[in-house]
């Protein structure tokens, strides 16, 4: 509290579906311009938590913030008005349509009036070919399908227009999940560019500790609906960070018996 | 940064196929050339295909290479292609509509039965008809939402229902199995003139049917390329679940895509009732699967989320050649249906090509 730089603060949020408790004392800060990095291995609640933040699912208990104010959203669509926003891996975009049809669908420029309103499609190609190069991405064509770009340049569009369509907070899921060792490089890259230089508070959530490592400034580690790890950069080696997520103390007694 | 990502979006995309301008000014970043934009549009198969057919038939029926010949041609195309135009559309949008054929029968069914024993005007019996066709989209489509079924399931139980209730109805107030001829019924002369006149230009006799489906035609394809609408009747079938996390109405969408279907339906009722004057309550069925075969030859994908309007213009042209072609070369017209299917298969493969080449960006 008093820190401006906190746009999203959950404090002892709790979600239970009806006996099963699938978050329970989750805190949790994103702020202004910083990665914070959300691992677990799967049904560690992960995505519960993406939805409680997104708007998607209410907190059964505890308290959400943004800017300082406690918040309750009915749907995405109040989160969203907020600049909370989340990048699904597969939802975000149509893979038939182009580029520039896909970036403004449901926020289209159109000119003219009634009936007769029609697509300014000079104003949206070059508005999309802006915001891309905003974001340092060139894509050569942007009346090519989305179907036809790389997974990474498919989650960087996406990215690309939750921040041009006003998003503070950015809720990636699992965005390098499907990807390869270079396209996950240049996801990674693009969300430290989010970060840092839109002034983005970034939620990125992910199992792979060595992509969290490379661009995170906060790490949150899930274990069964519980923080098992909440720390600081400048407190968290690589080494760590890995072990946490490996299982820990647990994957240890593992090793010790196929290895006795 | 921007050095880093050029190349590495310049790696992934592979070979660029515009030459980079150094300036990085340009109003339009690297579009297509014409003949590349052109192959990549969803018609393009089926314009192959009316090319394929004609130059089949133009060979084997020599009738056809008279204008006079022509005429007939292009008629059928059109009473094809006013329903295919709406049939397209929803199929983009990622729905069938099996109803579009027994409907057209409904729709010219109520026109005439409310014209003779209820109202004494045509025109009446044209209006009503209209508002029914437009509650039928409408059912469907709600159906459709409310049931969650798969669109084929729905409009299969709406077509099957409408199939008996034409019969029935017509067989309860009529006593038999068509309607009664209201060719001297007032308000039938303008009706006639509005749904189904001839004019002539310059010899060529053209039935105002060819006007309505070359309109509705031009308007969907606007609709689809140059308006909101038309960006989330392609969002809608290409990835629902997109298309409403950034606020695309789904449901109603997929509602005014299926009363879209019924208005073309409508027309074509009433270009019919006003050509024949009588309706034969079991007329229609069947022809549903024309539309779609039309929607889909003109390059719209069964799955949704691509096509056009002028594709299913040229698969109903495709259809009309092949309708009329096969009459004038001598054959029986039973063969008609044989090159319909044929015709289906050979687009269908070709379509498929032409989309994994656009969707490669080659």
């Amino acid at each position: 509290m008093g820190d401006d730089a906190v746009i999203v603060e959950l404090d002892g949020i709790g979600k239970n579906y009806g006996n099963v408790h699938a978050l329970s004392g989750i805190d949790l800060q994103v702020r202004r311009g910083q990665v914070t990095c959300i691992l677990g291995d799967n049904g560690a609640g992960k995505s519960t938590l993406i939805k409680v933040i997104s708007g998607l699912h209410r907190p059964t208990s505890g308290v959400y913030r943004v800017d300082g104010k406690a918040v309750t959203f009915e749907s995405p669509r109040e989160a969203l008005d907020l600049g909370i926003s989340a990048v699904y891996q597969d939802l975000a975009l149509v893979g038939l349509m182009p580029v520039w049809r896909n970036f403004f669908l449901g926020s289209e420029i159109t000119r003219g009036f009634g009936p007769f309103a029609r697509l300014d499609v000079d104003a949206m190609w070059r508005e999309t070919d802006e915001a891309l190069r905003a974001m340092g991405i060139e894509l050569e064509n942007l009346g090519r399908h989305v179907g036809s770009l790389s997974g990474g340049q498919r989650q960087v569009v996406a990215i690309a227009r939750a921040i041009h369509f006003g998003a503070r907070v950015l809720i990636l899921d699992e965005p390098t999940a499907a990807l390869g060792v270079h396209q996950s490089g240049l996801v990674l890259k693009y969300i430290a560019t989010a970060a840092r230089e839109h002034q983005v508070g970034v939620v990125f959530i992910t199992h792979n500790p060595h992509h969290a490592h490379l661009v995170g400034d906060h790490f949150i580690v899930l274990d069964r609906g519980e923080m098992s790890l909440d720390a600081p950069r400048e407190q968290l080696s690589l080494d760590t960070l890995a072990f946490q997520m490996a299982g820990g103390a647990g994957l240890d007694a593992i090793k010790h018996e196929l290895h006795a | 940064m921007s050095a880093t990502g050029k190349s590495l979006t310049g790696n992934t995309t592979g070979a660029g196929d515009m030459p980079r301008h150094p300036d990085g000014k340009r109003q339009r970043v690297g579009k297509d050339a014409l003949w590349k934009k052109a192959v990549k549009r969803p018609e393009v198969g089926s314009l192959a295909g009316v090319i394929l057919v004609l130059l089949v038939f133009v060979s084997v029926a020599p009738p056809l290479r008279t204008m006079a010949a022509w005429s007939p041609v292009i008629y059928q195309a059109s009473i094809i292609g006013i329903p295919a135009v709406g049939v397209a559309l929803l199929m983009i949008g990622g729905e069938f509509d099996l109803t579009a054929g027994v409907a057209v029968t409904t729709s010219s069914l109520a026109a005439s039965i409310f014209a003779v024993h209820v109202a004494g005007n045509v025109w009446v019996g044209v209006a009503l008809a209209l508002v029914l066709s437009l509650a039928l989209g409408a059912l469907n489509g709600w159906l459709l939402i409310k049931t969650r079924l798969h669109s084929f399931l729905v409009t299969l139980s709406t077509f099957l229902m409408l199939q008996g209730i034409n019969i029935a109805l017509t067989r309860l107030i009529t006593g038999g199995v068509a309607t009664g001829d209201i060719s001297s019924m007032p308000g039938f002369a303008s009706a006639h003139a509005v749904f189904a006149s001839y004019f002539r230009i310059g010899g060529f006799a053209i039935n105002v049917s060819v006007l309505y489906w070359i309109a509705l035609s031009v308007i969907a394809t606007w609709l689809l390329l140059r308006t909101r609408v038309g960006n989330w009747i392609f969002a809608v079938g290409g990835n629902g679940d997109a298309a409403r996390a950034v606020g695309v109405p789904v449901a109603g969408m997929k509602i005014a895509l299926y009363m879209g279907v019924q208005l073309c339906v409508w027309l074509l009722a009433m270009h019919l009732l006003f050509s024949f004057v009588t309706v034969q309550s079991g007329a229609g069925v069947g022809n549903e699967l024309i539309y779609i075969a039309a929607a889909v030859v003109g390059g719209c994908l069964l799955t949704g989320g691509y096509g056009s309007a002028v594709g299913a213009a040229l698969g109903a042209l495709i259809f009309g050649i092949t309708t009329e072609g096969v009459i004038y070369a001598g054959w029986n017209s039973d063969w008609f249906k044989f090159f319909v299917g044929l015709m289906l298969l050979i687009a269908t493969v070709a379509n498929m090509w032409i989309r994994h080449r656009a969707l490669r960006g080659k």
